[in-house]
């Protein structure tokens, strides 16, 4: 019995201080916002790679899904003769569900992994000492517009998913298979009430927070050169996604 | 002057320093030899502390820098310049503004002034104007080096550090490169470490050169008394002997 559950303590140990030391790395990168120096060029420099440059990914991933969200609703709903709900069943799942996640791990996957790469080399190739060393505090410097971008841009980003899924549910539940065009903007106005928006925001700026916490986290403490920063790339898509879907049901159970 | 005594590090159980002793006099240039692996650059990323050590000092002034933390040091890494062993730009920043990151970061001058700083550092260091404009990654290994030279000095520090300055240049490169750490240093008399396997090249740089050999200095002097030290550890080092003994 031993054999099994000491490996499996040490799994979870190691995994709980892991956790630990991210969550004051998380603190510490937020807190060095409010210090000056203050680089609002650096703020929009990340802005511009995260958010901006994830832009036509998640253009291309929202009208799929809603598109696929209208076929599959309408295919379901048909069977009760509510067609006529197809635009607040597709926008609901967007704007609770959908939208963030789907923004979440479009970002992660494109720009987390460049986060934790880009910090990675800077750590394996010294530049993050010299800036130490030039009495410039790398946390600030590079972590803290990475974080900073990521809750300014993932929760923009999934206002526009949110807004081309239900365009592309359009496209699909109107235009080819004839619900009629007031039906689904007008239940879409009835049924989509405030607290359903407000936890979207709150779910799309937790996983924006999340994404760059991991990335970052990742890179700054990447070892052994450039293995090291493929290992630490590759772990980063994978917990962040892991912890995207996590707070997800948590979220969800508190926004129900 | 920079002082060290009895410094110790390991990593895994690896003993790398193992109670380094020496002294770096104001104003002068001490040199480092030793193998490679030896503990060089370890031993000077102790001495800007992003390295602590597992036991001893590191005296700056009397300032013991292993205990110092936050702003305290990093008001003693403004009195710094480093140059990194493998040149450490900044891959997002071109040649331009990496040479004028210190200056943007921690003056005040205005744009004008460190437009002409950096351009006659560059010169300086032999790179045409048009250098100027591009990134790290278009750039060949010694041209590298010359950048990070010319970052490194840009804001005339009091204290120079330099992990290998010459490494990877063609001889005149190099040559020309020691003609300038002796020419600026004529000039605003920095205290220099450099750390360098460059021989007998580096001796012409050098006020006193240090040997590192198994985690200690295993000999002092001048250049003149290195170079007729006893030890046959010295000797074979210095005269690039090939030692199929050693690890
Ligand atoms: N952060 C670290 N973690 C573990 N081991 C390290 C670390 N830094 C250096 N070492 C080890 O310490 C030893 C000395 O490394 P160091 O880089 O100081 O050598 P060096 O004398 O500068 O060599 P070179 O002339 O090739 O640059 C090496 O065995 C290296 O593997
Ligand atoms: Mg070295």
């Amino acid at each position: 019995m031993a054999i099994f559950i000491r490996p499996l303590g040490r799994w979870v140990l190691n995994w709980v201080q892991e956790a630990g030391a991210m969550l004051l790395f998380l603190l510490q990168g937020l807190a060095l916002a409010f210090v000056p120096p203050f680089r609002p060029r650096r703020l929009l420099q990340e802005i511009n790679l995260i958010g901006v440059k994830s832009t036509l990914i998640v253009l291309l991933t929202a009208a799929f899904t809603g598109m696929v969200l209208a076929l599959q609703g309408y295919y379901t709903l048909r069977k009760y003769g509510s067609e006529g709900a197809l635009g607040s069943a597709v926008a609901l799942s967007l704007i609770r569900e959908m939208g963030p996640v789907l923004t979440a791990l479009m970002v992660s996957a494109r720009a987390g992994s460049a986060v934790t790469a880009e910090i990675g080399i800077m750590r394996i190739t010294e530049q993050l000492d010299a800036l130490d060393t030039m009495a410039v505090n790398p946390m600030q410097y590079v972590v803290m517009p990475k974080l900073l971008a990521g809750l300014i841009a993932v929760p923009l980003l999934t206002a526009i998913f949110d807004v081309v899924g239900i365009l592309g549910g359009y496209l699909v539940g109107v235009v080819l298979l004839g619900v009629s065009s007031g039906a689904y903007f007008s239940g879409m106005v009835q049924s989509v009430v405030p607290l359903d928006i407000n936890g979207g925001i709150v779910k799309s700026l937790v996983f924006g927070l999340t994404i760059i916490m991991v990335a970052s986290f990742k890179g700054y403490y990447t070892e052994h050169g450039a293995e090291g920063v493929s290992r630490a790339t590759n772990q980063t898509v994978v917990l962040s996604a892991v912890l995207v879907l996590a707070w997800d049901y948590i979220l969800t159970s508190f926004f129900m | 002057m920079i002082k060290i005594i009895d410094l110790h590090k390991s990593f895994n159980g690896q003993a790398v320093l193992d109670g380094i002793n020496l002294e770096m006099p104001t104003g002068k240039i001490t040199v480092v030899i030793g193998k490679s692996g030896v503990g060089k650059s370890v031993l000077l990323k102790h001495i800007i502390g992003l390295l602590k050590p597992d036991r001893g000092q590191v005296l700056i002034d009397g300032v013991d820098v292993t205990q110092l933390k936050g702003r305290k040091l990093q008001e003693m890494r403004r009195r710094f310049a480093v140059l990194f062993q493998g040149g450490a730009l900044f891959d997002s920043l071109n040649v331009f503004e990496n040479v004028a990151f210190p200056l943007r970061e921690k003056t005040r001058l205005p744009e004008a002034e460190i437009t002409r700083r950096v351009h006659e550092r560059l010169e300086q260091m032999n790179l045409s104007p048009e250098v100027a404009n591009k990134f790290p990654d278009e750039l060949s290994g010694g041209m590298k080096k010359r950048v990070a030279l010319a970052r490194a000095m840009i804001q005339e520090p009091e204290i120079i550090l330099f992990d290998e300055p010459v490494t990877g240049l063609d001889p005149p490169m190099s040559n020309t490169v020691f003609h300038l750490i002796n020419k600026t240093h004529d000039a605003s008399g920095y205290t220099a470490l450099v750390v360098a396997h460059d021989l007998p090249e580096v001796f012409q740089v050098a006020d006193y050169v240090a040997m590192l050999h198994r985690g200690r200095i295993i000999a002092y002097g001048t250049p003149e008394e290195i170079q007729r030290h006893q030890d046959p550890k010295v000797q074979s080092f210095i005269k690039g002997e090939v030692d199929f003994l050693e690890d």
